[in-house]
């Protein structure tokens, strides 16, 4: 009897089962090969992630994560109430949303003239140049920012007194900053960006230009009525994905322009990502700083999936997942 | 196929010319600057501020850059071989991963892209990160918690993924055929033919490694050599820096030429990226059409 019964239980199992278990083993060198990145993100990413519970403690460094003492919501109501988490909000989303706006708004009008531009090099050296910001750091960003601007022996305002002018002292007045962290985000971004669209413009159907030509309608028609329609998916889908990271700044950017000593500027530049910073560096505030960083990460996280489930209603081949 | 332009498209191409020039030389004006102001004279740029030509053309802050330039050619071996080693390593991993996630054959693949991918929408956050690089992995001023965070990132992965995705898979097919087990399919097979994605993905690694300071500000701020956008970060940011670098030199501080110093290491700095840039420039171009358009 139990020797008729081990066949047929072996046959009971399901074979959807089976068939899983077999492709696993055919897999097992892809799953090796997998095995180093599963590992990098598990140890640089994932474990880290439990240590967000320090948003919700007290937290004593000897004691621990989780020998720290429970505070609840404490150390997010502090920070609402004091009017941080608004101020640091608001800073990040208006700056990103100029640099999306104005970003993108540049960076297609200088990819439709490098379209219209035909000296083959011309077009070389010109790209050479605008890329060129892209390839250096902030450090240095904010150290050419420091050369233009400073009231000692800036470009600027050297020229300004040389005109006879009343020289501005950019680095104690904060209504300035956000022009200037707007305008050196355009001067690193925008020849990365416009070569982006450019690609795209040169992508596209070759015919339909040929036949506007035939049918006589010069660059501004041609651009209006075929380049502009055809690049608004690309445009919308790049808009709208960085709409989703809308929570997140350049913390190299703005702590390499300003600096972190410079407390007069705060209110107009600080934004999540420095704070976040100066809290637990400058002032090993381990609760406030990891209390800012999840609340980031939570709503930012949010705001994502609401733009991919649009993304894929409008655009299902765009969407992210 | 010649059409003559009518006036309205000349206009435009004119108005081209001169936009993309103006915009273009915007771009460069800042470097040609600061190349200017680390050629000219200190005390010159102090009384008439910088300019777009040197002022009193001398090379004083080359000089005393390498008077004592033991922490400076220091700053140069580590970024050099954080920048070889770690581009090596990480496009090796990188590729490996790359290839394996568009297997169509391989049965997890979906799971594992997401679990890649959803570091990209949710993280730790800062402090978190670097209490566990400190206190559990015990990397505070060690090397490795600068090299080992630049290694690898969803985004280049997912870059080399598209790459790999055109590379058919009938090659991977004749090569299960001939016998060949999927690591030396990879290895023999598909690296040598993903020559242009490697040579793209490894500039993105390289410019990184670099370009790194921020990691070396949290975790490596203490160590005597420091890779060199974080050795500028600090002579630009604390004179104490600034005279540390010429330490052992018979120069006071008083003589020290400190603003035109900053220039110049900063030319230096960047010099080996700017030398680069003409050969390596269509690549990055290829990489960010690729990775603009998802496959």
């Amino acid at each position: 009897m139990m020797r008729k019964m081990q066949p047929q239980n072996t046959a009971a199992l399901p074979v959807a089962k089976l068939a899983s278990r077999s492709r696993m083993w055919n897999n097992r060198t892809l799953i090796l090969m997998s095995l180093p990145a599963v590992i990098y993100f598990l140890v640089f990413c994932y474990l880290p992630m439990p240590g967000a519970y320090i948003a919700f403690t007290d937290f004593n460094y000897h004691a621990g994560i989780f020998g720290s003492r429970f505070v609840g919501m404490d150390n997010f109501k502090f920070l609402w109430k004091s009017g941080k988490l608004w101020l640091l909000t608001r800073n990040t989303i208006l700056y990103n949303l100029a640099f999306i706006a104005l970003g993108n708004l540049l960076q297609i009008f200088i990819a439709l003239l490098l379209n219209e531009v035909r000296l083959k090099w011309f077009k070389k050296l010109s790209q050479s140049l605008m890329f060129l910001p892209y390839f250096i750091s902030d450090v240095l960003v904010g150290l050419l920012a420091f050369d233009i601007l400073n009231s000692d022996y800036g470009f600027l305002p050297s020229l300004i007194r040389a005109a006879g002018g009343a020289v501005p002292d950019f680095y104690s007045n904060p209504g300035a900053w956000p022009p200037i962290i707007i305008l050196t985000n355009l001067w690193k971004s925008t020849g990365y960006g416009s070569i982006v669209y450019f690609a795209t413009i040169c992508g596209m159907d070759v015919s339909m230009m040929e036949a506007s030509q035939i049918d006589g309608a010069n660059a501004l028609q041609r651009i209006w009525y075929i380049l502009l329609p055809n690049l608004r998916p690309t445009v919308v889908i790049l808009v709208l994905f960085s709409i989703g990271g809308i929570l997140k700044g350049n913390f190299g950017l703005f702590y390499n322009l300003v600096g972190s000593a410079n407390a007069a500027l705060l209110p107009n530049t600080d934004i999540i990502e420095t704070y976040v910073y100066r809290t637990l560096m400058n002032q090993f505030n381990f609760p406030y700083s990891t209390a800012v960083g999840l609340y980031q990460s939570v709503f930012g996280f949010i705001i994502i999936m609401i733009v991919n489930g649009i993304v894929r209603k409008i655009e299902p081949d765009y969407a992210l997942f | 196929m010649k059409v003559k332009r009518d006036g309205v498209s000349q206009f435009v191409v004119g108005f081209g010319y001169v936009i993309v020039s103006v915009f273009a030389i915007l771009c460069f004006l800042p470097f040609l600057m600061m190349v200017s102001a680390s050629f000219s004279t200190e005390t010159t740029i102090m009384k008439q501020g910088i300019g777009l030509l040197p002022k009193d053309f001398t090379v004083r802050a080359y000089q005393v850059a390498f008077l004592s330039p033991k922490y400076l050619l220091g700053s140069y071996m580590v970024t050099i071989l954080m920048t070889a080693c770690g581009t090596a390593l990480g496009l090796f991993l990188i590729a490996m991963t790359g290839y394996v996630l568009q297997r169509k054959d391989f049965a997890i693949r979906n799971k594992l892209s997401f679990y890649i991918y959803f570091t990209t929408l949710f993280s730790a956050g800062l402090a978190p990160t670097y209490l566990w690089m400190t206190k559990y992995l015990h990397l505070k001023n060690n090397y490795l918690a600068v090299f080992l965070p630049l290694l690898m990132n969803p985004w280049l992965i997912f870059l080399m993924k598209n790459f790999m995705k055109s590379i058919p898979f009938e090659i991977t097919e004749s090569g299960k055929i001939d016998g060949a087990g999927d690591f030396r399919i990879f290895l023999s097979l598909i690296l040598p033919m993903a020559k242009p994605a490697l040579a793209t993905i490894g500039l993105f690694l390289a410019l990184g490694y670099w370009n790194e300071w921020y990691n070396s500000m949290l975790y490596i701020p203490n160590l005597d050599y420091r890779p060199l956008q974080y050795y500028l970060y600090r002579i630009i940011n604390e004179a104490a820096a600034l005279q540390q670098s010429t330490a052992g030199a018979n120069i006071t501080v008083a003589d020290l030429p400190s603003e035109t110093l900053k220039m110049a290491t900063a030319v230096l700095s960047i010099g080996p990226v700017i030398f680069l840039y003409p050969f390596v420039q269509k690549y990055f171009i290829s990489g960010i059409t690729v990775g603009a358009v998802k496959g």
